[in-house]
């Protein structure tokens, strides 16, 4: 299924990133941070209207010859990048539409520990543990 | 770079145009002729039909057409397309050969000419032979020809012409040598590409003919060829819909092919070429979507097509290739006007192709170097390559395959995409296989003379440029990255570090720290492997420092080297410890590495880096506080310096220093490891200058402010940390301002956000965390150690000398010196008040306009501890209203601090708010004579002015006297003395006075007349006499004077007698220039019996007086109506005798008649 999955906090600091360990880790990073120019980009592009109503959902950043880039920001500004396999196409729209969401309840959880301090490194079991359910479900 | 295998031939990428050769045309010696090449070739531009031009002589050899095939029934074909094909049609076939030919309409020898000309056009058909390439004729004339029809002999000539040619009529031309050249060669060119696309259709009509001789098993070769030549003829006709589908078409055809290893590569090559075409017409046709969706499609089925093992660098190599033709094609349509986007870019396909790049040079360097295994020393081998890089050289070690299996007899390939060692073989069995072995030998050792990373850098360089336009930094960085890593294995340091360097930043101010560890890492081999001391030092601090990502283990090998390089040139003990190499570098670059390190020893010059850690983050931190935010001057100065080091052991300095705003404070606050340190309180006499990894350490500084920065604020511009030794080598790390790096505004903030409890310290250590910088203190002064008072009778009255005493106590230890006072109005009130405020010091005299609001630093001598002085001011308040009044004593005394002496200036200031009232109220009215209130005044007829003086003040007054001030317009009718001298008014007393005046006739003034001013001149009660008397002038009203044409006025006795005769006479005075007449008459009245004229008419001359005298008898005793006077004046209708009441007494007190006579009676009685 994904294989990496990262939240970005507002200011554009990794809170949280992991890799299938298989592969080469700072791989990974170099992509995530580079599809931050496009949430970037999408951020701004979308304006300040329609803050409210607007889609958390990004849709494809961007596609790399073997991995497909998604993305999804808060309204907090806080972005969850998902990298998936090109050649997995079970993986429809819809699909990386709902796991974003698992992704953003989790993160609400996290947030809602008041020992968690908002923009510390993620460093939750639950958390963890979705993600991990995340990496492996179909593959 | 000169073409490489993988590159597109010319051929391919070019736009396919018609060709025509031209011949007959002598453009070296013959003007006319060379004007007509230059029309035809020179600046073409867009709008010109589409045709290349050749010049060529009448009897060029055209290539040979092969005999046409009649059956494909036993042919076999050997490979998809020959490498010759297109350039042959582009070039070397021409689609129309025209013959130009210097012949007028008129020419005399007509005949001869003709026959000429027909023989130079038999000429060029003969080389022509079996070839559908149209002939045309060009007459250049130098006649400008007639219009058609007209010119009988040149329509006869021409058939002529033609008939002897062998030409259609359309294929004879003339073109006339005149002014319109251009026009002309224009209109000929356009027929010239009408034929040539008649030739082109026919070819495009020819290969298709073949189709149906074709069998899908023996010659699947075939059909891709047939295919892809109409693509390439309906190109060169310009029909680019029909090229398209034609190449789409041997796209897919190319796809059914059987694949083999064999002929992988030439499979792929084609398709790769077909792609392009196809791509390019997308692009052509302005249907980018297209173009991308095929060339995805081209790679997916490709991508898996590897082919050979052993050359699947080759693979690598031409899929890159595939991806940067594409990124070229993209770049130059969006150069035509094409927009892309952030996310589809040509930089996507470059950084693609560079990863193929490099994914071929991964694999080119596992596959190609087998060979040197039985090499005895690969190093040799590795430089003797190096130095020659060509396959020459390597006879001393490995044998290059002899005879070449590369090289070909005519130097080129017959088929594109096929091995040099089998051409033309379509077996899928090696029917050679030691051949083939030979062969791979020889490409995979090609391949090692291949200059991968140049490849690489430039496609990386060129997805760099493209993401810059597209606004992805990021992406941008990230390419940058790989190009400087892709120059380290160049082994080119410098540019490697310089790209690493200029992106560093970028991770770091995005706190993506495992991405700054990665290229802090290679930047560090770099700067190790060209030895430079302090980029090696700068990046191993970052590296030791709490951003980094790295394990322990990594991270002390990093600080033990650094520890080296600081140590080299201190300790003798340690001889030349250049650095230990970073893993995993190249062996030789380290050799090379370890000489420059040793060279650095021997090299004098700067061995102290100083090093500003705002722009990274080291391994120790840095934080400064200050223990106040304020300072008295006459207490020494303190403030912490806080470290602490993250490195994994713990790591000593040799000094610590500050500098500050003000640097002559510099000089007390360092810490060097030579010297005592008895600056230093905490004198931990074991490893106070070591930092140990983890432990906050503090450090307590102290200094005596100078007197002369009372009031300044002090600054730490900077702390400087010596790592090293500053007599050998060193560094100095320096913190601008209290202390941060780059990463710890954004830490502090985490840190501020935290509801996290901290785990308890043992004493005296502290947090690192809730540390908070406080980087500068002001310096204020000693505090005052006298008490200042003020005694004074408010409120103040207005213009009076106001007393204010000041008394001065000093309770200082000391004796205190220059005393000084200033005192007076508070600045930064209202501006007003400043003017209306003055302030004195003495009191015997009024001080007026000149006298200042504030006096300033009036010396008062010295004071003895517990003596105290008294200072009188007077002020002087103009205008009512509170006021604050500022009472600042300063002076200096001499004090010791920290074994110093300092003269210590001190101040202590009192402010008072004073109101100030005016002293009294004075109340001004007019009244007649019989006290009755006046509106106005009449002229020349005497009133009366009341003044009513009020005391306001709370205090007691004393008037001293009063004085009335007339206006020229009044004058007194008697004295005016003051009948309120020496008068004491307590507060709601008053006094009045009362003056009689008459104001002479004046004319009609507007407002009234003057009056003047009253002058009252008052002191308090209270007041010693030298205190000088205030005057105040108070004005008067301006009173309205009217004048009456008749004035009368009354003498009679103040009382009357019951009885007695009372006389009375009226006096009427004419006050006009006129002659008056005057009816008078007086009406009887019950208490008066009287005599004198009842009714009267008379008449008063100007100026003059009449007088009436009447004898009243009073009948009654008491307060008796007199018998009234009525006045009528004939010429003044308004003259009432309403008015005349005012004048004259309308009643009297009568007595009761006298009792003297009685009296005695009496007394007899």
């Amino acid at each position: 299924m994904a294989v990496c999955v990262a939240v970005i906090a507002k200011e554009n600091y990794p809170l949280y990133i992991r890799s299938i360990p298989t592969e080469n880790e700072l791989k990974f990073h170099y992509m995530v941070h580079t599809s931050l120019d496009v949430v970037d980009e999408k951020i701004s592009a979308m304006g300040k209207a329609l803050v409210d109503q607007r889609e958390l959902y990004l849709g494809l950043l961007y596609p790399t010859e073997d991995y497909k880039v998604y993305g999804y920001v808060t309204n907090s500004k806080v972005k969850f990048v998902m990298v998936v396999d090109s050649s997995n196409t079970a993986l429809r729209d819809n699909e990386i539409r709902s796991m974003f969401r698992k992704l953003h309840n989790s993160y609400t959880d996290v947030m809602c520990n008041p020992f968690y301090n908002p923009g510390d490194h993620i460093q939750s079991r639950a958390f963890d543990s979705m993600v991990t359910s995340m990496m492996i479900q179909v593959c | 770079m000169s073409p490489t295998q993988w590159d597109f031939p010319v051929e391919l990428c070019c736009r396919p145009m018609a060709f025509v050769t031209l011949t007959g045309l002598d453009v070296v010696y013959n003007a006319v002729h060379r004007a007509v090449w230059d029309a035809f070739c020179a600046n073409r531009r867009a709008d010109r039909v589409p045709i290349s031009f050749k010049v060529l002589p009448g009897d060029h050899e055209y290539p040979k057409c092969r005999p046409k095939r009649t059956s494909y029934e036993w042919y076999i074909p050997k490979g998809i397309l020959k490498t010759g094909w297109m350039n042959k049609h582009l070039n070397l076939v021409p689609a129309l050969v025209v013959v130009f030919y210097e012949l007028d309409w008129d020419e005399p020898q007509w005949k001869e000419k003709q026959s000429e000309c027909a023989t130079r056009v038999e000429i060029v058909r003969q080389s022509l032979q079996g070839r559908n390439t149209k002939v045309a004729v060009v007459l250049i004339q130098k006649k400008t020809p007639l219009p058609p029809g007209e010119d009988v002999t040149a329509s006869e000539r021409a058939a002529a012409l033609c008939n002897a040619c062998e030409l259609s009529g359309k294929s004879l031309f003339v073109l006339p040598h005149t002014d319109h050249l251009v026009g002309y060669i224009i209109r000929l060119e356009n027929a010239f590409y009408e034929h040539a696309q008649t030739y082109y259709y026919t070819e495009i009509r020819r290969v298709k003919s073949h189709k149906e001789f074709l069998n899908k098993t023996t010659h699947q070769l075939l059909f891709v060829r047939h295919q892809f030549k109409i693509a390439f003829f309906s190109e060169l006709k310009q029909d680019t819909q029909n090229a398209l589908k034609n190449y789409r078409t041997a796209y897919n055809l190319v796809h059914e092919l059987r694949a083999h290893e064999t002929n992988i590569l030439e499979i792929k090559t084609m398709a790769g070429f077909i792609n392009y075409k196809i791509c390019r017409l997308c692009f052509q046709h302005n249907t980018p979507l297209d173009a991308i969706a095929q060339f995805r499609k081209h790679i997916d089925l490709c991508k898996k097509k590897i082919g050979s093992a052993e050359l699947s660098f080759e693979h690598a190599a031409w899929m890159s290739k595939q991806f940067q033709a594409f990124g070229d094609l993209f770049d130059e349509a969006i150069k035509l006007g094409l927009t892309a986007i952030q996310t589809q870019n040509p930089g996507f396909y470059y950084q693609q192709a560079a990863y193929y790049a490099q994914e071929r040079k991964q694999l080119a360097k596992t596959l190609c170097s087998h060979d040197f295994s039985s090499l005895k020393t690969g190093e040799h081998y590795q430089q003797c390559y190096l130095k020659n890089g060509s396959k020459n050289s390597l006879h001393a070690s490995v044998t290059y395959p002899n005879p070449d299996p590369l090289e070909t007899q005519t130097g080129v390939l017959d088929f594109y995409g096929q091995r040099s060692w089998r051409q033309g073989i379509l077996s899928f069995d090696l029917s050679d296989p030691e051949k083939e072995k030979v062969g791979i030998l020889a490409i995979q050792l090609k391949e090692r003379s291949v200059v991968h990373s140049e490849i690489i850098i430039t496609l990386l360089s060129n997805a760099v440029a493209q993401f810059k336009k597209y606004k992805c930094p990021r992406m941008k960085s990230h390419l940058m990255v790989q190009m400087g890593e892709e120059y380290y294995y160049a082994k080119d340091y410098t540019k490697a570090l310089k790209l690493l360097d200029y992106v560093m930043c970028d991770y770091r101010s995005e706190g993506w720290w495992t991405l700054l560890t990665s290229i802090l890492t290679t930047a560090l081999k770099c700067s190790y492997l060209m030895a430079q001391l302090k980029d090696y030092i700068t990046y191993s601090l970052e590296l030791l420092g709490r951003a980094s990502t790295l394990k322990d283990d990594q991270k002390s090998r990093i600080e033990k080297n650094l520890i080296n390089v600081l140590m080299e040139l201190y300790s003798v003990l340690v001889q030349n410890e250049s650095p230990d190499p970073e893993p995993d570098c190249d062996v030789l670059a380290v050799k090379t590495a370890q000489k420059l390190w040793s060279d650095r020893v021997s090299l004098a010059g700067s061995n102290v880096f100083t090093i500003g850690v705002q722009d990274f983050v080291p391994f120790v931190q840095c934080k400064a506080k200050f223990h106040a935010p304020s300072f008295h001057v006459d207490v020494p100065v303190r403030f912490d310096i806080y470290l602490k080091a993250d490195c994994p052991h713990p790591i000593r300095f040799s000094k610590l220093c500050v500098s500050f705003n003000n640097q002559e404070y510099n000089q007390f606050c360092v810490i060097e490891e030579a010297t005592k340190a008895s600056e230093v309180l905490e004198n931990l006499t074991q490893g106070k200058m070591c930092l140990v990894p983890g432990k906050t350490r503090k450090f307590l500084f102290k200094f005596v402010a100078k007197t002369e920065d009372v009031g300044k604020k002090i600054e730490i511009t900077s702390v400087d940390l010596v790592l090293g030794h500053e007599t050998g080598r060193c560094v100095v790390l320096n913190w601008q301002g209290g202390g941060g790096d780059a990463a710890s505004s954004q830490e502090a903030l985490q840190a501020s956000r935290s509801f996290k409890r901290r785990p308890k310290l043992p004493d005296n250590e502290l947090h690192w965390d809730s540390i908070v910088i406080q980087a500068s203190t002001m310096i204020i002064s000693r505090v005052p150690n006298i008490s200042v008072h003020l005694r004074h009778d408010p409120p103040a009255l207005t213009n009076e000398m106001y007393c204010l005493v000041v008394t001065v106590e000093s309770h200082e230890k000391t004796r205190i010196r220059d005393v000084k006072l200033t005192a007076g109005l508070k600045p930064g009130q209202d501006a007003n008040l400043t003017q209306k405020t003055h302030v004195s010091l003495h009191g015997t005299e009024l001080c007026d306009e000149s006298y200042p609001a504030l006096l300033t630093d009036i010396p008062v001598g010295d004071l003895h501890p517990g003596e105290q002085l008294e200072k009188m001011l007077y002020v002087r308040c103009g205008t009512v209203g509170s006021r604050m009044f500022l009472v600042y004593v300063s002076y200096l005394i001499n004090t010791t601090i920290e074994d110093k002496e300092i003269v210590c200036k001190c101040h202590k200031d009192e402010t008072v708010t004073i109101e100030t009232v005016f002293p009294f109220d004075v109340a001004v009215k007019f009244v007649s004579t019989k006290f009755e209130h006046l509106e106005r005044v009449y002229a020349d007829i005497p009133f009366l002015l009341m003044t009513d003086l009020l005391s306001a003040s709370p205090w007691a007054l004393t008037i001293v006297s009063s004085e009335l001030q007339l206006a020229p317009s009044m004058t007194p009718v008697d004295q005016l003395e003051s009948q309120v001298d020496k008068v004491v008014l307590q507060t709601g007393e008053s006094a009045s006075e009362c003056f009689c005046l008459r104001c002479p006739s004046v004319g009609n003034v507007e407002g009234g007349v003057a009056t003047g001013h009253y002058i009252i001149s008052w002191k308090r009660t209270s007041a010693v006499g030298s205190v000088p008397v205030i005057s105040t002038a108070i004005t008067l009203p301006h009173v309205i004077v009217e004048n009456i044409p008749l004035h009368v006025n009354a003498d009679l006795p103040s009382f009357g007698r019951v009885r007695e005769s009372l006389p009375v006479k009226y006096h009427l005075q004419n006050k006009t220039n006129l002659v008056q007449d005057v009816e008078i008459s007086v009406e009887p009245s019950d208490a008066f019996m009287f005599s004198g004229l009842k009714q009267i008419r008379l008449r008063i001359l100007p100026g003059t007086e009449q007088e009436m005298l009447y004898n009243f008898y009073p009948l009654m005793a008491g307060y008796q109506q007199l018998p009234s006077l009525n006045v009528n004046l004939l010429r003044f209708p308004h003259f009432t005798n309403q008015l005349l009441r005012r004048f004259i007494p309308t009643s009297i007190f009568v007595k009761p008649q006298g009792r003297l006579v009685d009296d005695n009676s009496i007394a007899a009685a």
